[in-house]
């Protein structure tokens, strides 16, 4: 058992304990908790096969920048526990039935699947110098596209979570 | 026993999962939300795994163009919850039954 | 001498253009210029036409000339272009059908003057010689089918031109629909011919015929013949689908004189005219041809002796001289045919004019019972009239009997039976035409005095035709003289290089004499029996045989009630049962069906989001496991 074992299994360990933590806790903050959790060990992995830029980006974007959102909409809200809908117990059965006959069936798929041992050494390909050279180079298109798809995005946001439209008459008075 | 692409492969599918029943068993919108940002990071780790072994960096990008596309959706499906929460004072989807009519 | 034959197409592009004209701006024409545009287009077409005709008689014309306009269908190996084709039979249609095509025009700017639809009128007027030109021109089968259709349907849109009136349209609808059932057979014989030959085109297939190098059996060729004929019977009017011309004088008379002299009926002698290299190949197909139309000539002419209404009586004398012409195709004289076509087109178009006249006098009516002594007050009509029952009832020295006299003598070379039966038709000829004169032009006035008081002579606009027609309905016979009379048989000579004769006779010339004078004996004969019984004539109720007669054999009804009854009841049992319970029941087990599922499946539409996330992974489920372990 190398150190790379070690490391790999126990993120994978707090990845899929924390993802579980993430469906199965009735409080809403807990689970956006555990999600960052979760981002966290998914972040470790990234570590461990050298994409520092994706691990970074990773926490600052997801665990950092999403999850805050999530948490500010929550408490927003003022959801918790107590007003936490539920569904019943058939329905989640069935829900876990059906996922996990998904993951079997995937499963099955991949046993077949070519197994390639991942090389411990590390590798440059995830530095950021190198990502960077890629991405303005051959994804330059796609990346100033994603641009116009944040702005666009953003101006969705403002304005579908305006106030109540307001009648067009009504306008000048709250001007 | 050395890590390789299988246990990857593996870890995916079960992050997946849960992803999955996750968002079949909740009923709040959030909740079903943050359940899909958890299926997309589950492919973004299969998608550096895969990176990582074909000595790749395009797949390592394209992790970066969906955690982009992620964060737009995010912003735009979390204004439309609230928008639902002020209008109904719910998260609760099967509230958001008009689809039948 | 101009290069006429390269203009072809000028001659049935006046026409259509003519037409376009009326046709389009038919509520914005005004009467007097649709008929002179309509008359202009044929008369235009007349020229060129005489120019091609002489060119073609000049002897130094070499061989047909055809005209490629476009490819009209092209597809691999086969392609059928719309092309022309020159020659000498082709240029004598033209003359005939736009000549007498133009005197019709002419007449009928005058016969027509008071009727609201006169600009529709005269735009039919021009597409039906346009298809008629089409329909001659042709160098293909196929162009010649586009024509045979085109005629078809304005044959259907003139006699059926008074539409209000119900029993009209039938006429029309009847015209058609016998049209239809020949045509069938022309399209049948047509596919024949490309089937077996992979062409359509006049001059391969009769080269490859003339050749002796076809490979073709003759029993395919026999039916291809057998095939055309059906298509002859139903657009020339031969048994069994000749029913539909005599109803078919429901339109203007001068539609009747167009379709029974210039256009329509004359295109099944054209065809097989055009065929008789094909036709002489098939002597069984000849047979049946000399039959059928002696078999016509023979029931259409025992009908016209007892027809009362003037047209029925001209209409049935058109079916007898058709037969004729069926006649002398059957025994081969391709070229007297086409002679009698010409001079019967000329007495015929008289005739019908004449009576147009006659009507136009007596203010519709039609009736020759209610006639009599016309001729005191319409002197050109009554004469020129007389010149038509002349000409028609063979008597000498007028062109039919030149013509007329060439059918029987081959007739008789091939079979004296046929012979003797063709000159009891034509004595029948004789008998019911001069019938119809004396019980018309000659006598007292049976009319009502308010008739008598209406009688007048026709303007010159149609006496002019008609004195026109009247000369050429004398001189016309003296292109085709008999081998006995003059060494020269122009117009045989003339149209040599294109139709020739199968089973050539040769008469001695006292034969010849002997026949020509038994004819004229016969017809002359059977001219003085018509004058003394209807000099004073009297209308009995007509019994036995005559009643069967007046009522045409009854082959309307005969057809009615083995053809179109069983056809009705076998619908209805259809109607009942395989529409409303097959077909429908199909249809509406089909909408009952996905009505019934629809409303299971609306089930499915809960309008919970999360019920459908649920499908949705349950179908991802399925489409993972068909591409895992069912798709190898």
């Amino acid at each position: 058992m190398d150190i790379y074992s070690i490391l790999f299994w126990f993120l994978s360990a707090m990845a899929v304990g924390s993802a579980l933590g993430v469906i199965l806790s009735r409080n809403p903050v807990n689970s956006v908790m555990f999600l960052i959790l979760t981002f966290f060990a998914i972040s470790g992995h990234y570590i461990l096969m050298n994409a520092q830029f994706l691990a970074v980006v990773n926490i600052i974007v997801y665990a950092g920048a999403i999850m805050v959102l999530f948490l500010f909409v929550i408490m927003l809200m003022n959801l918790n526990a107590d007003v936490e809908p539920q569904k019943g117990m058939m329905i989640q059965l069935a829900g876990v039935i059906s996922g996990g006959i998904l993951f079997l069936v995937i499963l099955m798929g991949i046993t077949t699947a070519k197994s390639e041992t991942i090389d411990p050494a590390s590798t440059d390909i995830g530095l950021i110098s190198n990502l960077g050279k890629v991405l303005f180079t051959k994804y330059v298109l796609p990346f100033e596209i994603s641009s116009v798809l944040f702005l666009s995005a953003m101006i969705g946001a403002v304005v579908i979570g305006k106030k109540e439209n307001v009648p067009a008459s009504d306008k000048t008075e709250i001007v | 026993m050395p890590v390789s692409s299988t246990h990857y492969l593996f870890l995916s599918l079960l992050l997946f999962s849960i992803g999955i029943m996750g968002t079949l068993m909740r009923r709040n919108a959030i909740i079903i939300f943050m359940c899909i940002e958890l299926m997309l990071n589950a492919v973004n780790l299969l998608l550096v795994a895969f990176s990582k072994i074909y000595g790749d960096a395009d797949a390592q990008l394209f992790v970066f163009f969906i955690m982009v596309v992620a964060a737009a959706e995010v912003a735009v499906g979390l204004a439309v919850i609230v928008m639902m929460y002020r209008k109904v004072h719910s998260v609760d989807i099967n509230i958001l039954n008009r689809l039948k009519h | 001498m101009g290069n006429f034959s390269q203009l072809v197409y000028l001659v049935p592009l006046f026409p259509l253009i003519g037409f376009l004209i009326n046709g389009l701006l038919w509520n914005k024409m005004p009467k007097t210029l649709a008929g002179i545009i309509g008359s202009a287009a044929i008369l235009a077409s007349f020229a060129v036409s005489l120019g091609i005709f002489f060119e073609v008689r000049n002897p130094s014309f070499q061989g047909p000339v055809i005209v490629n306009l476009f490819d009209f269908i092209q597809s691999g190996a086969l392609r059928i272009p719309l092309a022309f084709q020159v020659d000498a039979l082709s240029s004598l249609f033209l003359l005939i059908i736009t000549g007498i095509g133009f005197l019709i025009h002419v007449y009928s700017t005058s016969y027509m003057h008071h009727d609201e639809g006169m600009v529709k009128y005269f735009a039919y007027l021009n597409l039906f010689v346009f298809s008629m030109l089409l329909l001659i021109l042709g160098a293909n089968y196929l162009v010649m089918f586009i024509g045979w259709e085109g005629v078809g349907l304005c044959s259907y849109l003139l006699i059926g031109f008074w539409f209000k009136k119900r029993e009209y349209t039938n006429a029309a609808k009847k015209a058609f629909v016998m049209n239809r059932i020949g045509d069938l057979g022309f399209l049948v014989g047509m596919l024949l011919v490309l089937y077996n030959f992979g062409t359509l085109s006049y001059k391969e297939l009769f080269t490859t015929l003339g050749s002796g190098m076809s490979t073709v059996p003759s029993s395919t060729i026999t039916w291809i013949t057998i095939c055309f004929f059906i298509g002859a019977t139903g657009k020339s009017a031969q048994i069994p689908l000749y029913t539909w011309l005599p109803d078919a004088m429901a339109g203007p008379t001068p539609v009747s004189a167009l379709i029974h002299a210039a256009t329509m009926v004359t295109a099944g002698i054209y065809m097989i005219a055009r065929s008789g290299v094909m036709y002489s190949m098939a002597p069984l197909t000849l047979n049946i041809v000399a039959v059928v139309g002696l078999a016509t000539a023979l029931l259409a002419a025992t009908i016209a002796i007892r027809q009362y209404d003037i047209k029925k009586v001209l209409a049935y004398s058109t079916v007898s001289q058709l037969g004729f012409m069926f006649l002398a195709l059957g025994v081969g004289a391709y070229t007297t045919a086409v002679f009698h076509v010409m001079t019967h087109a000329f007495f015929k178009a008289l005739m019908f004019l004449g009576s147009g006249s006659v009507i136009h006098a007596m203010d519709g009516e039609q009736d020759i019972r209610k006639m009599g002594g016309l001729g005191k007050k319409m002197r050109i009509t009554s004469i020129t009239f007389l010149i038509g029952c002349l000409a028609i009832s063979g008597v000498p020295m007028f062109s039919g009997f030149f013509s007329k006299d060439a059918i029987l003598t081959a007739a008789f070379a091939h079979n004296p039976i046929l012979f003797a039966l063709a000159v009891l038709a034509a004595m029948m000829t004789a008998f019911y035409m001069f019938r119809l004169y004396f019980l018309t032009f000659t006598g007292t006035f049976r009319g009502t005095h308010e008739q008598e008081h209406h009688l007048h002579e026709s303007p010159i606009a149609m006496t002019a035709p008609l004195m026109i027609l009247a000369i050429l309905s004398i001189v016309g016979g003296y292109v085709g003289l008999p081998e006995v009379m003059s060494e020269h048989n122009l117009f045989n000579e003339y149209l040599a290089p294109v139709v020739k004769n199968f089973g050539e006779h040769h008469l001695s010339a006292g034969m010849e004499w002997a026949l020509m004078g038994i004819s004229t004996a016969a017809s002359l004969t059977m001219i003085g029996v018509a004058y003394t019984m209807f000099r004073k004539p009297a209308f009995a109720e007509s019994t036995g045989i005559a009643k069967i007669l007046e009522n045409k054999w009854y082959v309307d009804e005969l057809y009615d009630s083995i053809i179109v009854r069983p056809i009705e009841a076998l619908s209805g049992v259809l109607d009942r049962f395989v529409e409303k319970m097959g077909i429908d029941g199909i249809v509406n087990g089909v909408g009952k069906s996905v009505k019934w599922g629809g409303d299971r499946l609306r089930m499915l539409q809960t309008g919970q989001v999360g019920f459908y996330i649920f499908i949705m992974v349950l179908g991802m489920v399925a489409l993972f496991t068909l591409s895992f372990f069912w798709v190898k």
